[in-house]
């Protein structure tokens, strides 16, 4: 019951949220909001026992992309009276176009569920049950090519993010320690004869 | 109503990706909100992965939306790369100024 | 045998491609030797080859070379040689061979003697294979090929646009011809099964009950409208009204070509086909109706046209014509062999007349008007003598060769049944007078009386080269003798007998030779019939009119101006080809092009196609907006369309 209630406003604050996301005119709070759908999401799923996706959304995404977001946000002098303007002018057909997806999707769940249970609670789980175990177990085991393509993934937007935004400036002074290494004596020295003066 | 169904998971799912639809559209001026709708709208996807992981009792749907995260991580990374650049470029983050691929 | 056939037609073949080919190389001497012996090559073995026939050879129909095979139906080479053909080949070889030795003299001057004499030669060539050939292909392959190389040699000095108009006339109207020609032969085919001329015979009698329906609703009996589409093709050839237009202005040409091509032996390639095609002709009254008209209206009213010109060669290709006229009714009258008997007296006397007309030309330095001339028979004795000769052949003067062959045709048709016989008879008989009269006129007018030619002129008369006078001679010769030789057997006798073949039932030679009894007594029994007094009478109005009352002609002109000038305008068929046919045509051409071609073809739907592309994508083009928004929107909504499209289809 608790749970039922729960869930409610959860819900309740993630809709608001996301409804907050697209209308709020300043970037700023549009990025905090985010960041509170997120955690109200990461409850949800804690309810319906996915807690190793749970912590990991509020760690990663909340932690890591959306800090990133701000970042960006931050970094960017954007000019805010210019954002909000001709909002109201698309907005009927935005709601339109949004009203007419959830009530398809609406109809598919209730009149086309061709007897799947989804009006059902899901199964209880059993006593001892670890989430983050279960996932482990099939992850490293079934998945691990899948889960090595991710990592190469992840280095992959590195190396993309670093090579997009990067510039050189010009006039630094940078040591370059390879060619330091690989100077020869021939480079620095060389030996010439003087004329010595014998006058007196 | 209160015992909380797989049903109520996908509606909530449903009404988060068409909100973000909404953003999508409604959304002209700023480049950043665009990327954020993506991410609400893959956040509504995992929703239903695993909602529906739960109701059939396999553990594939919260690996795959662990892929998720990950692969929206990099993509998101990258979009702000892309982004960072743009606005060196063009100085404006508005949605109306990039179209210079048009016919 | 087969290499004798083969050498009389390759002969001048080879000639005539060392002479083209290698004018420059061989030069002038060079090129008239070669084409000379090639001609001579052929004349000699064709002489041969009659001499064998005559002498019981029997008839040679074979095969040479097989060039492809459609279906059951077969493309060959072959030679047919018979007494008819024999007949045909030393005619053409003979006058031929006269006129390349005459070209010697004629064309002297003339920068393209080479390509000349190359021409003649290739015509001969053309003309052997026509004659010698043994089904319809050949026939007409040797058709189309003097058609071409007529079309070469009347257009022979193509800077002068007159000549250019008369070569691309005569094409055009043997084309007409032409189709005519190819619908028999398609008829035929399709009801035989074959091109070859022995196999389609065999089978005339059984097709003569086919009919076959040309519109709907028309049945026609088969045998009739192939013959009457093959005379057709020799009407055009042959020159028969109204296709008769393009011989007259044929005589741009030079005169060497005028005498061969145009008096002995393209225009009578039409005659030839109808008299070898008399197995078929035989069966259909129809068609032999058709051919008698055609050919009586022809002879009588070319004949009339030809007392009219001014031009020297124009009278006598107006003879020509006339004299075709006459070959034509004969052959209608199912007396073919009168026809190519005539055909070959006249090949001879009416090439003498082109040659010497030629002589009297080269003598007046290339004038031609009649008007001009007078008095001539004191300063070119020879060309005159040998125009007497012609001259009284043409009108049929009793004893002459031109006398049997006219004097039996015209008997012919009078003992014919062929319906519209009696027409043609009277037109032939009238026709006797006419020739008479401008063959005189012509005589008088340009040998006798006053010299009408200015100072300068007249001071460099004088007879023409040996080797123009030469061929004179030559075909006089045979103008004087060969009726008198060669009626008996040929007319009356036995000689087509296995290449011409006449019902008997309307045979008008054969009830003639009842009564023959040798050319002696044919010439006698000729007083008795009106002909050779409406020669005479002839001759007579010509002496009176352009040698006593010299100024009667004028004012007759003047008082009968109305028919005069329709003589002059030839009945207005060259008015009417040139206004209403020609023109019409063009403007038909000229709106396919403006209309079909630059509006509809290039303007709608090449250019219309291209510029509709150009117009979608012009509207098109804006849903690339480059916006993200809207391909987003576009995607979605997509989407949404297509979910709802499955989800509530039901």
């Amino acid at each position: 019951m608790l749970a039922g209630a729960l869930f409610y406003v959860f819900a309740a604050f993630l809709i608001g949220a996301a409804i907050g996301v697209i209308t709020t005119r300043n970037p700023v709070h549009a990025v905090l909001f985010l960041v509170l759908a997120f955690v109200q999401s990461a409850a949800l799923w804690l309810l319906i026992e996915a807690e190793f996706l749970a912590i990991v959304l509020v760690l990663v995404y909340v932690g890591a992309v959306m800090v990133l977001f701000l970042f960006v946000v931050m970094m960017l002098d954007i000019n805010v009276e210019k954002i909000r303007e001709g909002f109201t002018r698309y907005l009927p057909l935005g709601i339109a176009v949004a009203l007419i997806v959830v009530v398809e999707i609406g109809h598919v769940i209730w009149f086309r569920s061709q007897g799947l249970a989804f009006a059902t609670t899901p199964k209880p789980t059993p006593e001892g049950y670890s989430n983050t175990k279960e996932l482990g177990a099939v992850l490293y085991t079934q998945h691990v090519y899948a889960f090595e393509i991710a990592s190469v993934i992840l280095l992959l937007a590195i190396v993309a993010a670093i090579t997009l935004t990067m510039r050189h400036r010009r006039g630094l002074k940078v040591q370059n320690i390879a060619k330091q290494v690989a100077v020869r004596r021939e480079d620095r020295i060389r030996i010439v004869k003087v004329e010595t003066s014998t006058e007196r | 109503m209160l015992t909380i169904t797989t049903a109520h998971y996908l509606v909530l799912a449903a009404i988060l990706f068409s909100l973000s639809v909404a953003g999508i559209f409604i959304n002209r001026k700023n480049v950043i909100l665009l990327l954020m709708c993506i991410e609400l709208m893959l956040l509504a996807v995992n929703f239903n992965f695993i909602a529906f992981s739960r109701m059939l009792d396999d553990t594939l749907g919260q690996v795959f939306v662990f892929f998720i995260l990950t692969v929206a991580a990099a993509e998101a990374a990258i979009g702000l790369a892309i982004l960072v650049v743009l606005f060196r470029n063009t100085r404006s983050i508005d949605v109306e100024d990039l179209d210079r691929l048009k016919g | 045998m087969q290499n004798i056939y083969l050498a009389i037609v390759l002969a001048p073949l080879a000639a005539a491609a060392v002479a083209g080919l290698f004018g420059k190389a061989v030069g002038r001497a060079g090129a008239h030797t070669v084409t000379i012996l090639g001609v001579t090559v052929s004349f000699a073995l064709s002489v041969y080859v009659l001499y064998g026939q005559l002498h019981g050879a029997p008839i040679y129909n074979a095969m040479l070379y097989e060039w492809a095979k459609v279906g059951r139906l077969s493309f060959e080479v072959g030679f047919l040689i018979d007494h008819l053909t024999a007949l045909m080949m030393v005619v053409v070889t003979f006058v031929s061979l006269a006129v390349h030795v005459y070209t010697i003299g004629y064309m002297h001057d003339d920068p393209g003697y080479q390509r000349f004499f190359s021409y003649i030669s290739l015509f001969t060539f053309s003309m052997l294979m026509l004659v010698m050939s043994n089904n319809f292909l050949q026939l007409f392959f040797g058709w189309e090929a003097v058609g071409v190389v007529s079309y070469l040699l009347i257009g022979f000095w193509y800077t002068r646009p007159t000549a250019i108009f008369a070569n691309l006339k005569a094409f055009l109207v043997n084309r007409v011809g032409d189709f005519g020609f190819i619908l028999g032969i398609a008829a035929l085919v399709t009801h035989t099964g074959t091109l070859d001329y022995s196999l389609t015979f065999g089978q005339a009698d059984g097709l003569s009950g086919t009919s076959i329906e040309i519109f709907s609703g028309a049945h026609w009996s088969l045998l009739t409208f192939a013959c009457i589409c093959l005379f057709v093709g020799a009407m055009g050839k042959s020159a028969q009204m109204p296709l008769h237009v393009w011989l007259p202005d044929s005589m741009e040409g030079p005169t060497p070509i005028s005498a061969l091509i145009h008096a002995a032996t393209m225009v009578t390639a039409g005659i030839f086909m109808v008299s070898r095609m008399s197995p078929l002709f035989e069966h259909s009254e129809v068609a032999l109706s058709v051919v008698i008209t055609i050919g009586a209206i022809t002879a009588f009213l070319t004949g009339l046209l030809g007392i009219v010109q001014q031009d020297i060669k124009r009278v006598i290709a107006y003879s020509t014509l006339s004299q075709l006229g006459y070959m034509t009714v004969a052959l209608g009258a199912s007396a073919y062999g009168a026809g190519i008997f005539h055909l070959m007296t006249h090949a001879f006397f009416k090439a003498l007349l082109f040659l010497a007309a030629g002589s009297v030309i080269i003598a007046m330095h290339h004038e031609q008007d009649i008007r001009k001339m007078g008095g001539l028979r004191k300063y070119l004795p020879i060309t005159y003598w040998t125009s007497v000769i012609g001259t009284l052949a043409l009108i049929g003067f009793p004893g002459l060769s031109g006398f049997f062959s006219k004097d039996a045709l015209i008997d012919a048709v009078a003992h014919s049944e062929t319906p519209g016989a009696p027409f043609a008879y009277w037109a032939v008989l009238l026709g006797v007078f006419v020739t008479s009269l401008y063959s005189f006129r012509l005589l008088f007018v340009v040998f006798h009386g006053k010299e009408r030619m200015d100072h300068h002129t007249q001071e460099h008369l004088h007879e023409s080269p040996w080797v123009v006078t030469l061929p004179l001679i030559a075909l006089a010769i045979p103008s004087l003798v060969i009726g008198w030789l060669t009626v008996g057997p040929v007319l009356f006798g036995d000689f087509f007998k296995g290449s011409i073949f006449v019902l008997p039932m309307h045979d008008p030679l054969r009830d003639l030779s009842q009564e023959f009894h040798g050319p002696l007594e044919f010439m006698v029994d000729a007083f008795k019939a009106p002909a050779v007094y409406l020669a005479a009478a002839g001759a007579l109005v010509a002496w009176f009119l352009y040698l006593k009352r010299t100024d009667l002609p004028a004012r007759w002109q003047q008082q009968f101006s109305g028919l005069y000038r329709l003589l002059m305008n030839k009945y207005y068929f060259d008015w009417f080809n040139e206004n209403v046919i020609a023109r019409s045509g063009r403007l038909f051409g000229d709106f396919l092009w403006k209309v079909g071609d630059q509006t509809l073809i290039d303007g709608a739907i090449v250019n219309g196609s291209a510029r509709t592309v150009g117009l979608i994508a012009r509207f098109g083009r804006h849903i690339q907006s480059g916006f993200l928004y809207h391909y987003a929107f576009v995607m979605i909504v997509g989407l949404t369309v297509l979910v709802g499209w499955i989800v509530f289809r039901g």
